[in-house]
């Protein structure tokens, strides 16, 4: 997925124009525009500062606040490990190690070959199947650290 | 709408789905349709049921009987024997344990004899994406009497009456808020749903939001004709992907039957409402933080007053309920707040959904009378502890609650009560923990996720816990001082008291309460380098124990650093001084034969 300079400030435009005379329109944009380039480039944000007129400054400060934002491309799928206390009594650390083993990667960091980003999470809500992981949208319950390769392999 | 003779209920939750759920209910269509029963037999795709652990949940009425851990290959027999022959399914009912008799029937499993559903009234029994079901259930039902039968200050006086509370954590008056800011001077009003449920093993707004999304649409249409507010915004997780989009299916329903949008009922009430999705920070379960969030801000908290009830969104006057207190509105509306309080204690009312996690033998979503024991929730709801394990404590409250013991178990549930014990009611987390948890660990765990969450606005909350955390990490390492525990405690007081939202003020619970209850586990971590529940890596010490070693090798081929020197006739040991303590050969000895100290 990659987009030139001037493709970037294309598609930022069109996800800018129903905002132009809103408000609180920042974040939505933000999330669409992550959502079609999968990260926010700078052209991105460029463009955004100049049409809605904010300062790009406050547009970094936005970005660089939420945990969702990224300003570099990200992996093919993102692996979420739940940290939440029902997971970490139940292993969870142990389920982050074994795919960290796998992938070769860290915490928030992207393999080379953009297959997976590695992103640990506060509560995926699903206390329930402790530990669980989810996998772009899919959720994976009740794992042991000798589950992680079999269901990574699933996602190429 | 057509008769059927049964109906077969099937959880769509999150927890049932990653379970197969999706799976199991294609099953059940393709094999009603296959029978011909197609005319007969409804499959239904509901909310959650609670018992996530055993899911997928299928129940089956009109008998009510339950079935778990439903696979997709024994959809077939299912369909076969109770449906077509009308015998139930023994093999698939709940059962407490081996040799233990099933229990056949949803009400007689005592995971839901004590609880009493009144905001989870409609989770696991309707679909959620279909408003007709709702409707049936007295749905809307509320809003009809308070719009064409009542006034605004009628509505309030209920909610008053009923006395509840804030569900989201800080416990106070729904009604009082709703009068506040009903009397706020604005023409335009807003009502806010927080569904930013970020506390680590919570998740009872999720269920309700993926369940039952019509009660919260419809709570906070009452809550907005009675405070004269015209437009609302639902402030969602964006890691909840389902229920924001059963939230927006369940919003184009009602604005189609004319129970959202302009002139309702054709009352003259008019209510917008818009899903925000949340962009992952913790501290937007804060009001004011939350309501910059909508603005398109940095999510950090603004100091009180003016409060926003005064001072809003975009300046308005703006009232904030969290997903639980809105779910309960519409009932209280359609039975009157007398009814609410007749359950409870003296001071809190009503119910309360728990969410139970952790080790305990039944996790899942518990809604029960306040005043009930914690001994009741976990151990008759719960079933105890996992393996028989002995209980050590129960963290109430999430990141912002405490730790309690033993003998807090038969404090009767109230805002007031864990509030004295030091925890919080907070949004409902119950996460059980047994003798291998150990509470430095544990309070270190919640203190990463404080710090991390952290916004960085206030000092106290920014560099607080920072340091909170420095001094535990040192503590588990077994590098702490006896003085390191004094400093530990002031330092949490002081952020305690010096910060400037709810999530500097509660960061330092769990330490506290840990260091109340259980200081004697932090003084073995400083005094004898031991860590009493084995579970800090740096203190523990692997050894064989050669009276159980078979001396079959599988530790020292799976050691990641050789350091179990031995061969198959002399038999192996650990040389603990090159050891890293990853536990590899803990998992793998067949034979049980290493222990760790």
């Amino acid at each position: 997925m990659a987009f030139s300079a001037e493709e970037v400030r294309e598609k930022t435009r069109k996800i800018v124009d129903p905002w132009r005379n809103g408000k609180g329109g920042l974040i939505p944009i933000l999330q669409a525009v992550q959502e079609q380039l999968g990260y926010l480039p700078m052209e991105a944000l460029e463009t955004i500062s100049r049409d809605l007129k904010i300062p790009s400054s406050e547009i970094y400060g936005v970005a660089t606040f939420y945990a969702q934002f990224h300003l570099k491309p990200r992996g093919r799928h993102v692996v979420r490990v739940c940290r939440g206390t029902a997971c970490h009594v139940r292993g969870s650390l142990k389920i982050l190690d074994s795919v960290k083993e796998i992938t070769g990667v860290e915490e928030n960091q992207t393999t080379e070959d953009l297959r997976f980003t590695i992103e640990p999470v506060a509560c995926l809500g699903a206390c329930g199947l402790a530990p669980v992981m989810m996998i772009d949208t899919r959720t994976f319950g009740r794992l042991t650290p000798d589950m992680v390769k079999g269901i990574l392999d699933k996602f190429e | 709408m057509p008769i059927y003779r049964s109906h077969i209920l099937i959880c769509g939750g999150t927890g049932c789905t990653s379970s197969g759920a999706g799976e199991v209910t294609e099953a059940f269509k393709k094999a009603i349709t296959e029978k011909g029963l197609a005319d007969e037999v409804l499959v239904v795709p509901t909310g959650c049921h609670g018992m996530c652990e055993m899911g997928p949940i299928v129940v089956v009425y009109p008998e009510g009987t339950f079935y778990c851990r439903v696979q997709k290959t024994d959809v077939a027999e299912l369909v076969e024997e109770h449906i077509y022959k009308g015998r139930p399914v023994q093999r698939l009912m709940y059962s407490a344990g081996e040799d233990v008799p099933v229990i056949p029937h949803y009400k007689e499993i005592p995971f839901y004899g004590k609880q009493h559903r009144i905001a989870l009234k409609n989770c696991g029994y309707i679909n959620p994406d279909n408003i007709d079901e709702y409707i049936v259930r007295g749905g809307y039902e509320a809003l009809g009497k308070a719009l064409l039968s009542m006034k605004p200050e009628q509505v309030i006086d209920e909610v008053k009456a009923s006395g509840l509370r804030g569900r989201g954590g800080g416990g106070f008056s729904t009604g009082l808020k709703w009068s506040f800011c009903a009397s706020a001077k604005g023409d335009k009003k807003y009502v806010i749903c927080n569904a930013d449920e970020g506390d680590p093993g919570a998740f009872m707004d999720r269920s309700l939001l993926e369940g039952d999304p019509h009660s919260i649409i419809e709570g906070m249409s009452l809550g907005a004709f009675a405070m004269g507010a015209d437009e609302g915004y639902i402030y969602c997780r964006a890691e909840y992907p389902l229920a924001i989009q059963r939230l927006k299916t369940a919003m184009a329903q009602a604005e189609e039957y004319g129970l959202l949008g302009e002139n309702i009922m054709d009352s003259g009430f008019s209510f917008t409402l818009h899903v925000k999705e949340g962009a992952g920070a913790f501290v937007c379960g804060e009001e004011t933080a939350l309501m910059a969030s909508i603005e398109g801000r940095r999510g950090m908290p603004r100091p009180r007053p003016p409060f926003p009830a005064n001072s809003g969104l975009w300046g308005c006057p703006t009232n904030i309920n969290n997903v639980e207190t809105w779910a309960n509105v519409p009932q209280i509306i359609s039975h009157g707040g007398a009814w609410y309080a007749s359950l409870g204690t003296e001071k809190s009312k009503g119910t309360k959904v728990f969410a139970l996690t952790g080790k305990v033998k039944h996790t899942g979503l518990v809604e029960v009378p306040m005043g009930i024991t914690l001994r009741e929730i976990i151990f008759e709801i719960g079933g105890g502890i996992l393996d028989d394990k002995k209980f050590k404590a129960v963290q109430i409250g999430g990141p912002s609650g405490g730790c309690l013991t033993e003998e807090h178990l038969d404090t009767p549930v109230s805002y007031e009560s864990l509030t004295a014990l030091g925890a919080i009611m907070g949004s409902g987390g119950l996460v059980v923990m047994d003798e291998t948890t150990c509470m430095v660990d544990v309070a270190k765990f919640f203190l990463e996720f404080t710090q991390k969450e952290s916004c960085g606005k206030c000092v106290p909350c920014r560099e607080g816990t920072k340091h909170m955390l420095l001094l535990l990490e040192k503590i588990t390492e077994g590098k702490g001082t006896m003085e390191d525990l004094d400093t530990l405690e002031g330092l949490a007081n002081m952020v305690k008291e010096m910060s400037l939202c709810g999530l500097g003020q509660t960061a330092p619970n769990p330490v506290l309460t840990t260091l109340r209850y259980f200081r004697d586990e932090y003084e073995a971590h400083i005094r004898d380098h031991k860590c009493p529940a084995g579970a800090c890596a740096a203190l523990l010490e692997y050894r064989i124990i050669p009276e159980l070693c078979k001396k079959c090798g599988i530790c020292a081929k799976n050691c990641p650093v050789k350091c179990i020197p031995g061969d198959r006739n002399t038999g192996y040991r650990i040389d603990t001084d090159r050891c890293i303590r990853c536990g590899t050969c803990f998992e793998k000895c067949p034979f049980g034969a290493i222990e760790k100290k």
